[in-house]
């Protein structure tokens, strides 16, 4: 199939015609002779053109209608990367890099016709090769996907991975991710592996790791460092701390949100500094207290996904909550106003999901900052209707923190126990 | 050392001009160019090479990468945006731009792609926040006439300007984000066989295409050119970037082109002799230095850094060998070494001399074995740049002897030579700008570029003539200055001649500049109003010069200030009255002597008092009727 990648219809059947595939050296005689090689099409093109690297390396699109003769010149040879030779030092730490895909790991790549995930060891060495020099770096590939594919289930196939080194000798464990959801599955990591005895960290990066500016490599680095010089237990994502290439910011992986769309320092810890700061010459430590509540590892790798997060708004229309109930869903998240408010018309909905035992939290749309339900009388009245205020934990970890705590029971009391009870640091204090 | 004559050598001169476009848009944001340096934001930022689509490094990159260098960039919210500094992907492609574009091709009977790929050019010395340049190959072929000659075009690139180097301090660069993203319109010949003279005449050529638009920028650094040189039998093309003025132009060919002939001398030459080097060839030798008596030596040592000796068998007078005057293998290596930053090298055939004194010959030669027929290097560098600077150096004389000339890119100096810049990038520079999908050209589009080809030059220029009542060289001469649009300007807004404001526009401030002094302290908006000044009766035609002049030479920011400064008030016409007929009185042995014709030096006279106070045709007047006065009376 690649032989002829995002080629269609007439553009294909032109192929085929000429002899010619994606990778052969050619001559094309329209009005002017080009010299270049056949490039792939990208997918939602038309099928009237062909895409030829020319010598200067620029890409263009010849009009097929126009071409006189193609001349093969050379067919696409197979190029096969030789293996770069990786020198372990050692003595060094080792450090266990599994890679998922997202920016960080993606290229484009013409020769498989597919996004590659950059991250193997090889590739990592020679585009890094300032790791090597801090740790021996074993790498492999879980799942090669942008990050708004990453679903529960690719979090549990993770979770189950990571356990099994829970008695390794690597110092720590390092999950290149895509960044739009990587505070999801930083969430479930935290309450799937409680305990877990060495740190995980979520890396990133907002500009791919196909240019020179990147994010990714000083991303990297910064992880490393982290990992070989802190030992810290629990689950972080360290990004970029600003638009500077000097320093990294590692959050605390249940207090951490994307901020921003594009920029490198789109991560931020909400309501307090970054747990730790790692600049080039030394780390600076912001965190006072342990990551986990647990001191032993206590894996628990399971989910419910029946939960919905529900933002509410000026015009929300309660039929909305009859639908969750009715479609049979254990849980609901709200992300009320304010304090934590929703309006008098969900009042009658909210009662029909208490009286269903479905668990209910109420985390605010403001972000940052306590649910304080006690203050107005709307408040007041959706206690009185069973709604659970879940201190100052995120909306988006709340919804996952209720997948797991549903997953790992269905007695809706435990569930709001577990809820209030601060497992990973979700909760600060 | 021979004479060196360019005829017979086969020079080929390809040129390459870069022009700003007039679209009042960055390429790719809504941001507005501001040429400012007031700064508000400033971060830092490393860059790394990465690997082309087809799996390669580019060799430019990579040896860029090889300084590392830490870049810091200077920027505000007026002239830039996230975009710009690489915190958000680029916006669409501004139609403005790609419609001028499309114009610029079209009047070169270029052949547009109806599928455009915007790429990614890697650029990784700082210049752009990407670390690459955005640019598009828009057409080929084509071609122009200049003297009855035909120039060809091979490509028409529309790309992203970089940004403006503002210093270097030691490992740190820094650039200001203003110009970054303005859209640029590539344009390059096909390689033609030309005499150095006639090189001006073309790129002349090409520029009046361009400007005939009126969609591009005028003045300083709005139009650039890099010209590839290449020579028969051996010779490489080589890109040599940085030329500011086509007067230049000339002098850059025929140096290139005597560098390169050399080169090829000096690598036949090479050939000849077993020139080996190997790692145990080169020694640490600060301990032995340290009594060296010269100033450089010493000042590396004090700086802590390292002296090495690089020893080459059999290639004593190899360095030193100057087949042409000014080209020398030792030059070479100089140069390059400079690009890294590094001042101090010495070669063997250099010495003695600047302080290294034959003893610390000795003492070398016997540290590294090196005997009589052995060249040699004395190197001083900081010691973790001293493999790479090595390296280099012996990749480029193994590169001189075996292959010939490297495939450099060079800069132009003031003088017209050329030094080294960077390794020649390849095609493993280009990269598709995944960020942005490819950029269809409809054939409403290109009929409508068709439409709007502009008028030829000679067409323009006639345009010019009869419609302001220009001659014909203050037309050219308008048509070819940085205030054309200024010019269009002040005439809409006032009723002052034509040919005044064209002359001031072209040769008043020209002159002013021949003397020395600096245009670009003389803002649009203060020539403007000058003119207003002017038709208003504020100043006179006089005043003009003598306020411009105020402003260039930096004594006045505004025609206000200068009017201040150099004293600059009107007379009105009673009191001139009276001046004038005091004139007279006073020299009434001039008009007895000269009757009417006393009118010139009794004008010098007053016009001394009153220039730029008002203006000299009434005064003529007034005097003329004075001096009448006093003839018929006595």
């Amino acid at each position: 199939m690649s032989e002829y990648r995002g080629y269609e219809a007439n553009s294909l059947e032109f192929l085929k015609k000429s002899q010619v595939k994606v990778g052969d050296s050619v001559k094309i005689l329209t009005d002017i002779t080009y010299s270049g090689i056949i490039m792939p099409r990208y997918e939602h093109s038309d099928d009237k053109h062909i895409v030829l690297k020319l010598k200067s390396g620029y890409n263009v699109g010849l009009e097929i209608a126009k071409i006189k003769k193609v001349e093969k010149i050379q067919s696409s040879e197979k190029i096969i990367d030789k293996p770069e030779k990786i020198s372990k030092i050692e003595g060094l730490p080792k450090v266990l890099l599994l890679s998922t895909g997202g920016t960080i790991a993606s290229k484009v790549d013409y020769r498989t016709g597919a996004v590659t995930p950059i991250l193997t060891a090889e590739e990592l060495n020679s585009s890094v090769p300032e790791l090597s020099k801090i740790a021996n770096i074993d790498t492999e590939v879980l799942l090669s996907e942008y990050s708004e594919n990453i679903m529960p289930e690719n979090w549990l196939e993770i979770a189950k991975k990571i356990s099994t080194y829970s008695n390794s000798d690597y110092s720590g464990i390092i999950i290149a991710h895509g960044t739009d959801t990587m505070h999801y599955t930083s969430s479930f990591l935290s309450f799937a592996l409680a305990g877990f005895p060495i740190p995980i960290v979520l890396v990133g990066s907002q500009r791919s790791s196909d240019r020179a500016s990147s994010d990714a490599a000083l991303n990297l680095i910064g992880a490393v460092k982290f990992i070989t010089e802190c030992k810290t237990k629990g689950v972080y994502i360290i990004m970029h701390n600003d638009e500077n290439d000097n320093t990294v910011a590692c959050h605390i992986g249940t207090r951490v949100r994307k901020n921003h769309t594009s920029k490198r320092g789109a991560f931020q810890t909400i309501g307090d500094n970054p747990a730790f700061i790692i600049a080039e010459e030394k780390i600076q430590k912001n965190m006072s207290k342990e990551f986990y509540k647990t001191q032993e590892f206590q894996p628990k790798i399971n989910l419910d996904t029946k939960i919905a997060l529900v933002k509410y708004y000026p015009g929300y229309d309660p039929k909305l909550i009859e639908h969750i109930i009715d479609n049979g869903y254990k849980g609901i998240i709200f992300e009320g106003t304010g304090l934590g408010h929703v309006g008098r018309v969900m009042y009658d909905s909210v009662k029909k999901a208490n009286e269903k035992g479905m668990f209910l939290g109420m985390t605010s749309q403001c972000i940052d900052g306590r649910i304080r339900m006690t203050v107005y009388e709307s408040g007041r009245d959706l206690l009185n209707l069973g709604i659970i205020p879940l201190e100052n934990m995120l909306p988006e970890v709340a919804l996952v923190k209720a997948m797991w705590a549903l997953g790992n029971t269905q007695n809706i009391e435990d569930v709001k126990e577990i809820m209030l009870d601060n497992i990973a640091s979700e909760i600060s204090i | 050392m021979a004479e060196f004559s360019i005829d017979g050598l086969g020079v080929k001169v390809g040129l390459e001009i870069h022009q700003q476009l007039d679209t009042n848009k960055k390429l790719f944001c809504n941001c507005t160019p501001i040429d400012t340096e007031e700064y508000s934001i400033k971060f830092q930022r490393k860059l790394r090479a990465a690997k082309s689509e087809l799996g390669e490094y580019d060799p430019a990159a990579l040896f860029e990468k090889s300084k590392s260098k830490t870049i810091m960039y200077f920027a505000n919210t007026e002239s830039s945006c996230l975009v710009e500094q690489d915190e958000e992907p680029p916006h669409e492609l501004d139609d403005d731009a790609k419609r001028t574009a499309l114009i610029i091709a079209s009047s070169l009977s270029s052949q547009v792609f109806s599928e455009i790929y915007p790429m990614r050019k890697t650029v990784v010395d700082g210049s752009n926040t990407t670390g690459f340049q955005r640019t598009m190959l828009i057409s080929q072929g084509g071609s122009f006439n200049v003297d009855g000659k035909k120039i060809g075009i091979q490509s028409i690139c529309l790309e992203e300007d970089a940004a403006k180097i503002l210093g270097e301090e030691g490992s740190i660069k820094k650039y200001g984000l203003e110009r970054l993203g303005i859209p640029l319109v590539e344009i390059a010949t096909e390689p033609f066989e030309v005499k150095p003279h006639e090189i001006k005449k073309i790129a002349l050529a090409l520029g009046r295409i361009l400007r005939s638009t009126k969609k591009v920028i005028r003045g300083l650094g709005s139009i650039r050119q890099d010209v590839n040189v290449s020579i028969k039998d051996g010779g490489v093309v080589i890109e040599v970037k940085g030329v500011q003025q086509l007067d230049q132009l000339e002098k850059v060919v025929e140096y290139e082109a005597k560098r390169q002939h050399g080169l090829l001398k000096i690598s036949k030459k090479l050939q000849e002799i077993d020139c080996i080097h190997n790692n145990n060839d080169r020694k640490d030798i600060t301990e032995l230095f340290k009594k060296c008596s010269s100033k450089i030596i010493q000042n590396a040592i004090k700086k802590n850094q390292k002296i090495f000796g690089i020893a080459f068998r059999d290639m004593a007078g190899m360095f030193g060998y100057s087949p042409y005057e000014g080209i020398r293998l030792g030059k070479e290596v100089a140069e390059l070494v400079r690009f890294f930053g590094i001042g101090g090298v010495f070669h063997s055939d250099e010495l003695p001399n600047y302080g290294v004194e034959n003893e610390d010959i000795d003492d070398l030669k016997r540290i590294l074995e090196i005997n009589d027929n052995d060249g040699f290097l004395i190197l001083a560098a900081p010691e973790e740049k001293m493999e790479i600077v090595t390296d280099q150096i012996i990749l480029r004389i193994e590169y001189i002897r075996n292959e010939g000339i490297p495939i450099d890119t060079r800069l132009a100096t003031q003088s017209g030579e050329t030094k080294f810049l960077r390794p020649r990038p390849g095609a493993a520079r280009m990269y598709p700008e995944t960020d942005i999908p490819p950029i269809i050209i409809s054939k409403a589009e290109l009929d409508n570029a068709i439409e709007n080809i502009p008028k030829s030059w000679d067409d323009s220029i006639k345009d010019l003539q009869t419609k302001y009542q220009l001659n014909l060289q203050l037309s050219e001469q308008l048509f070819d200055s940085n205030y054309f649009e200024l010019f269009e300007s002040i005439i809409g807004k006032t009723k002052v001649s034509p040919t005044f404001v064209a002359s001031i526009l072209c040769s008043t401030i020209t002159n002013l500049e021949r003397s020395g002094l600096d245009s670009k302290l003389l803002k649009n908006k203060e020539i403007e109003k000058t003119f207003q000044f002017l038709e208003e009766g504020i100043i006179t035609k006089e005043s003009v010069e003598i306020i411009f002049e105020n402003i260039m030479n930096g004594k006045s920011q505004t025609i206000e200030e200068a009017m201040k400064n150099a004293s600059i008030e009107t007379v009105d016409e009673s009191e001139l009255e009276v001046f004038c007929h005091q004139i007279v009185e006073n020299n009434q042995e001039i008009i007895k002597n000269q009757k009417e014709r006393a009118i010139g030096p009794l004008m010098g006279i007053a016009m001394k008092e009153l220039r730029g106070k008002a203006s000299g045709e009434t005064i003529n007047k007034l005097l003329l009727k004075n001096i009448k006065n006093k003839l018929e009376n006595n």
